[in-house]
This record gives C-alpha cells, structure tokens and sequence, in this order.
C-alpha cells in the first residue's frame, strides 16, 4: 500500500518546477553574433536569441566562400547553440534541433552533457521516463562540475522510475555524502528501496532523512517530508503512537507543518487521547483559512471537545468552522466567476504581476482575480507549469507576430514611398549617366591607342609623334610660308628660304634630340592619366552601386512580402487558436481545483451543521441532567 | 477509529491526491496541446528569421551598415549604468542598462547596441560611459575613428574592467 502512495508523494528533485531551467550557460564565443544570441538567451529570449542566430546561419550557409566570415569559426558552436535554445524554450520535438544539438552537437563534452542533462530533466517532468533515460544515457566524458551531483541525483530518479532500482540506490548512497545532497538523496533512497520491495530498509532510510540536522532550508524541508510521510503511513496502518514521534519532529513553522499538525492531532486521537490531540490542532485553526489542513483542524478540534464532553465548546468551534466553510465557499464561488470571466488569463499577462518572484501568488491582489491561494498545490504541478508556460510562450508569439505584422506595413509603406521617389529621380539620372558613360568609354579608348602608340615607340621610334601642339603649328607655319616664297627668285625671297630652311632645321632638331626626354614625359603624362582614370571608376562603381542598391530598395518586394504577410496572418490565426485552447485548459485545472475544493468544504459544511446540532443536543441533555 | 474520524481520515490522505488526479484529467490535452505549440514556435521563428533578413536588406543595406556591439571584459568594481554613442558628432544611442541585459553581459553575451547606416569613407565615434564604482560616480568618453568600406562595418566597443587595463574603453574591429 505505501508503494501507491509514495508514488503519489514522488521522489524529491532539487528543482520540481519543469521549467525553471537556467538559461544557456556563460557565453563562450566572442563572434559577435554568437554572442549577441547568449545575450539575448541569457535574459531569457529565447525567440530573439535562435530567430538571429538562424538568420546569420542562413546567410553564412549562402555565402560563396563561407570560410572568410567570422562565423567559419564557431559554426559547430553557433548550430548546437541554435538547438540548445530550443531545448531552453521548449521545443524538444522529437525530430526537432534540441534533439540532434543533444545527440550529435560536434562541441565539447561538458556543453552538450549539460544540455543532455536538461533534456532529461524536461522529459521526466513531463513523466516520459523512457525518453529522460535515453537522454541521460548520452552523457559521455566530463560533466560541468555544477551539474554533476544534480545529473546523479536525476540519473538515481530516472532508475526508480524504470524500475532500475539497483544503479539507483547506489547513485543515492553515493550521493550521501556530497553536501547540500544529504536530504534529496537519503528521502529519494528511502523510495527507491522502499520501490523495489525492500520496505523496512527504506522505512529506516527515510527515518534517518527524517532526523537530518542542517542549517539549509531545502535540506529541512526534505526532512520535514520525509517525516510527514512516515507519520501519514504509520497512521494509516494503525500504529498512531509511532506516527506521532516522526510528525512532532516537523518544523512547526516549515511548509509541512500544517499537514504534520493535523495529522498529530489524528494520532492521538486515535489513542484516544483528545486532550493531547487539541494541541496541534488549536495551534492550526489559527492558521491561513484557506489551507486544506487547517480546514479540517476546524472540525477536528470541535470533534475533540465533543469527545472530551465539553459539548459547549465545540458547538461554538463548529459554528466558528459553519462561519469559515461559508466565507470561504463564497470566495471560492468568486474565485470560479472570475475565472469563468476570464479574468485569470488576463492577470496572467500582465507584465508588471511577474516583476516579482512569488507573483502567480501575488495575482490574487489585483482586482477580480482569483484566490490563488487555493490554486498553490496546481501550480505546482507540472501539468499547469507546462500548460502556464506555453500561454506565457503563446502571449509573446502572439505579440511578436503582431509587431511582424506592423513591420510588413511599414515596409510595404516604405517600399511605396521609395518607389515613388525613385521612379520620378531615376529616369533623368540615368539619361544623364548614360551620356557620361559614352564619354567615359570614348576616353578610355582614346587612351587605350595612346598607350599603343607609345608601346610602338619604343621599338619605332617617331619623334614627329612627340611634337607638341605650338611646334606642329609652327611647321605648318614655316611650310606655308616656304610655299610662298617657293617661285620668288630674288634675293630677298632667296633669304626667306634660307632662313625658312634654317628654322626648319631648328624644329627638328630641337624634337629629333628631346625624343627620349619626350618620350619619357609622355608616359609620365599616361601614368597621371591613368590616377584620374583609376578615381573616375571607383565613382563609376560606386554610381552603379547606388544605382543598384536603390532599384533594390524597392523592386521585387512585392511576392516576398505578399507571402510573409500571409504567413504572418496565418500564424497570427494559429496562435489565436491556440491561446483560446491553452487558456480554456488553464481555466479547467483552476476551475477543476477549485470545484474539488469547493465540494470538499460543502462535505465539511454538512458534517459541521450535523455536528453543531449534535453538540446542542447534547449540551442541551447534559445540562438538563445536571439540572435534574 | 470511529467513522468520523475514518472519513476525515480518509480525505486527508485522499487530498493529497487530487491535484494529481486533476492533472491526469487533462494530461492528454496537455501534450497534444504542447506539441501544436511546438509546431507554432517553429512557423514563427522561420518568419521572424525571414523578416530579420528583410528588414536588414531594407533598412541597413551592406554597403552602407554599421553595427556596434558592447561587450565586458574583466572583473572590477565598476558598474556600468548607461552607455552613449555619437557617430560623426551626431547623437546615435543612449542606452541604460537593467540589471538583467548587465548579468548577460556579464555572462559573456555581447549587445547589438546600434545599427544604423554611413557613407563609406572616414567616420567617427565617440563612446561615453556612464557607471559606478564603489560609490564614485563614474564617467568616461572615448573617440575612435573607423573606415567604411563597401561590406558591412562591424565595431566592437570592449568595456574592459580589469585594474590592469590602460583604457577602460577599447574598440575592436
């Protein structure tokens, strides 16, 4: 029978919440944008962190030459970092990268073991055993230090639950002795041996976690369980004294202290020892109404006066306990109407209720909403942790789709306006530029056949070719003037054609003795050309650029953002959908809770009204008998 | 025991159970559900990734985007609360940092802090750093000058808070 309801009770692991894995471990790239994906991952976006990532890994699987981005060198790193994301935001599909960064990740042992170890935890929070053992079964090689008492106290967990108890218990006893480890691993060994038939040997091991002596919180709180446990089976069996030495060695201010009261008060009374049993229980009708245990404290302690034959006093607890069960019946009947109205959902994304750690609690104080305090133990489990979780993942899709949304507007918008301005600037700027093309091409063969015909120089050498403009002027001069004088046969025209020769002679040779230096000074000429002509087309190329760059900042968007438009509003439909479903559940389990509660407390009301009357009755009759 | 007592008993210990009865109601419609919302974050990261794409191709074409990046180095006392940027004297960014954005800088994450877009050619930044340490206020302003060519400028700005470091701020291309 105890095997039944320690699986009710469960094995203790340090982090019962499925979802409060920590984000991706210390960065461990510098590349920028690997880096910038840890910084969002690290604060815990998760859809930025992979949505950047995948884009760069996009654009690096499309490059030409892959090997000069910087990303080259962290590729394997950026690929299992795009997987453990998804593990961090809960997409382990079986199919889906968290697995294959788990199960293939090409990076050191220590990162993919840890996101093995998370994977493994997420799949026995979810109560699929076999998958946490497959994904645990993939740690090879070192574990980081952090996580290597955490990853044994799982693998232990993992054993009980595939019934490999032996590899279990051992983990456990090992586990002893590590610090900070003595409670989880003594309560888990308990269960374990307990598991796998060996019933007074687990009895004694969580009696020994029951007696654990330590300063941590979480160590006494596994104390107090294992203690509660123990008092609970005990009772259940029928050995009430034995129950009550473990349920008094729970804290009396511990989270298992209600649950311990109660039950202490029931051991003695079951010795018939009521007075005794008022103890416990007067201490809890004190406490927080709306606990499970302090509700049925407020019949205990009146049923414990009626059996000590004080009928007064617990007519006045009963009508006290009547009093309660209707306030609180009432604040259930509130809670359920809120929920109905929908009111839970809305509390749930406000932003500003979860700047606090305790703020599913904290919801209660905002107007119309629930009493959360009855919703504690739900919460608490991983159902309603999951279910929490992808409304609040749903809420943000919800919003990022909506800013998608907007975005596609806006440059559907821009690209209008762009489109616009360019179709009137462009035109005019292209005639003008293709006008200066031609120029530009004529010039460059124009300097194309001066380059030719100094390269023939230098084999031919034609110093005609090196005159310059005011000498071929000048012998043209002289040629003209030699015609004119050419049938003058005095000796004044004799003189002119002797000094015409003469200059003649001076033109050439001054170009026939500078050929070289003119030479030189030609390619001098060439090579300046040649810095004007290199600056013109780098102006060229970056006209061509621009030109490019501005037909592409409007042209050919038209299909892309019909189609991304449409899958946005696709996917905005889906998560609606979905929003409405996931909410519809989440307002079950509350209401479900709730009803469970509420008909809980009308039982409770029922045996108080017959009690209370029962009391009368019988304060009635005694005090008739004493009057006789 | 007597049958009161029994009863009580008995929702006591059945109690404990109900929340996992509960649980195990909806148990099935939880994983369905879970898997749809799997399918869902899929379809949106591969839009979010495509509209990354095209924002960048619009808005910060290569050739003339500029993206800086804050990173930390080192462990000192100082605090950094707030970061500015001018490029070419003109102002560019002011960001003031929550505690989480410094825990992931901390951590080794490195911030996008500014995309924006410059002609190629010579350009400058000029960084101020706003913070603590102890309890002195804490102020310092560093220039860089930086050239951009056609492809996309990337420009690291290290905080680097080690007592060993000469400059506080170094930049890194």
């Amino acid at each position: 029978m105890i095997r039944r309801y320690l699986f009710l009770i469960g094995l203790v692991s340090i982090s019962p919440l499925a979802f409060s894995a920590p984000p991706a471990e210390k960065a461990r790239a510098k590349d920028l944008y690997l880096g910038e994906a840890y910084y969002q991952a690290a604060q815990g976006n998760y859809l930025e962190a992979i949505s950047r990532l995948d884009s760069e890994l996009w654009q690096y699987y499309r490059l030409d030459d892959p090997k000069l981005d910087p990303l080259h060198y962290r590729v394997n790193e950026a690929n299992f970092s795009v997987g453990d994301f998804e593990l961090s935001y809960r997409m382990h599909q079986r199919a889906g990268r968290a697995m294959k960064a788990v199960l293939e990740g090409n990076v050191e042992d220590p990162i993919r073991n840890e996101a093995a170890w998370r994977l493994a935890r997420i799949f026995m929070d979810q109560g699929d055993a076999t998958s946490a053992l497959a994904a645990i079964e993939r740690i090879k090689g070192r574990i980081p230090d952090k996580i290597k008492n955490e990853e044994r106290l799982l693998r232990g967990q993992i054993y009980v639950h595939v019934g490999r108890f032996p590899e279990a218990i051992k983990i456990f006893r090992e586990l002893k002795s590590e610090k900070g480890f003595e409670g989880y691993s003594s309560y888990n060994l308990g269960i374990a041996l307990i598991q796998s038939g060996q019933e007074p040997a687990g009895l004694s091991e969580l009696a020994k976690a029951g007696l654990l002596a330590s300063d941590d919180e979480a160590t006494q709180a596994i104390s107090d369980k294992a203690n509660v446990l123990l008092g609970n089976h005990l009772l259940s069996i029928g050995k009430p004294a034995e129950a009550k030495q473990y349920l008094d060695r729970v804290r009396v201010s511990g989270p298992f202290s209600n649950k311990a009261l109660l039950s202490s008060g029931w051991a003695d009374a079951a010795e018939g020892k009521f007075d005794r049993a008022l103890v416990p229980w007067s201490i809890l009708i004190k406490r927080n109404s709306t606990d499970k245990a302090v509700q049925e404290s407020l019949l205990g302690a009146p049923y414990a006066y009626s059996k000590l034959k004080l009928h007064g006093r617990a007519a006045q607890l009963y009508a006290v306990a009547l009093k309660s069960f209707g306030t609180e019946l009432t604040r259930i009947e509130a809670s359920i109407k809120s929920v109905r109205d929908g009111k839970f959902l809305k509390a749930l994304v406000r932003d500003e209720s979860k700047l606090d750690p305790s703020w599913v609690v904290r919801l209660r104080e905002l107007p119309e909403t629930p009493e959360t305090y009855y919703l504690t133990e739900l919460m608490a489990s991983n159902d309603f942790q999951e279910s929490l979780q992808n409304y609040f993942d749903l809420e943000g899709l919800r919003r990022k789709l909506a800013a998608s949304a907007d975005s596609l507007r806006a440059f559907g918008e821009l690209i209008e306006l762009r489109g616009r301005y360019y179709d009137d600037t462009l035109p005019p700027l292209d005639k003008r530029f293709q006008a200066l093309d031609s120029q530009m091409r004529l010039r460059m063969e124009q300097r194309q056949t001066l380059h030719e015909r100094l390269q023939k120089l230098l084999v031919a050498p034609r110093p005609d070719f090196l005159q310059t403009a005011d000498e071929r002027m000048l012998r043209e001069q002289l040629a003209q003037l030699s015609e004119k004088v050419r049938n003058d046969n005095s000796a004044a025209g004799e003189d002119v054609r002797q000094r015409i020769k003469r200059l003649q002679g001076v033109l050439h040779w001054n170009i026939h003795t500078t050929y070289d230096e003119r030479l030189t000074q030609a390619y001098k000429h060439l090579h300046a050309l040649d810095d004007d002509v290199q600056e013109l087309n780098g102006i060229y190329r970056s006209f061509v650029r621009s030109r490019q760059a501005a037909a592409q900042s409007y042209k050919g968007y038209d299909k892309q953002l019909t189609l991304l438009g449409r899958k946005v509003n696709e996917a905005r439909d889906r998560v609606s959908t979905l929003m409405a479903r996931q909410g519809s559940i989440l307002e079950a389990m509350v209401i479900q809770e709730l009803e469970q509660r509420r008909a809980r407390l009308e039982e409770y009301q029922v045996q108080a009204r017959f009690a209370l009357a029962e009391s009368y009755d019988r304060a009635n009759q005694s005090q008739e008998g004493e009057a006789k | 025991m007597d049958s009161f007592h029994r009863i009580l008993v008995a929702v006591a210990l059945g109690a404990l159970s109900c929340a996992a009865l509960a649980q195990s109601v909806s148990s099935e419609q939880v994983k369905g559900l879970d898997e749809q919302v799997q399918d869902i974050k899929k379809d949106v990261l591969a839009i979010s990734s495509e509209l990354q794409l095209l924002e960048e191709k619009l808005l910060y074409p290569s050739n003339t985007q500029v993206s800086l990046f804050v990173s930390l180095k080192g462990a000192g006392k100082l605090r950094v609360d707030a970061v500015r940027l001018k490029l070419d004297g003109q102002d560019a960014e002011h960001h003031i940092y929550t505690f989480k954005e410094l825990d992931a800088l901390q951590a080794g994450g490195v911030q996008r802090i500014h995309t924006g877009n410059v002609r190629t050619g010579e350009h400058s930044l000029e960084v101020t750093v706003i913070g603590k340490t102890g309890d002195t206020d804490f102020q310092q302003v560093a220039t860089y000058k930086f050239k951009k060519a056609v492809e996309p400028k990337l420009l690291e700005i290290v905080l680097d808070r080690s007592e060993s470091a000469g400059k506080f701020i170094q930049f890194k291309e």
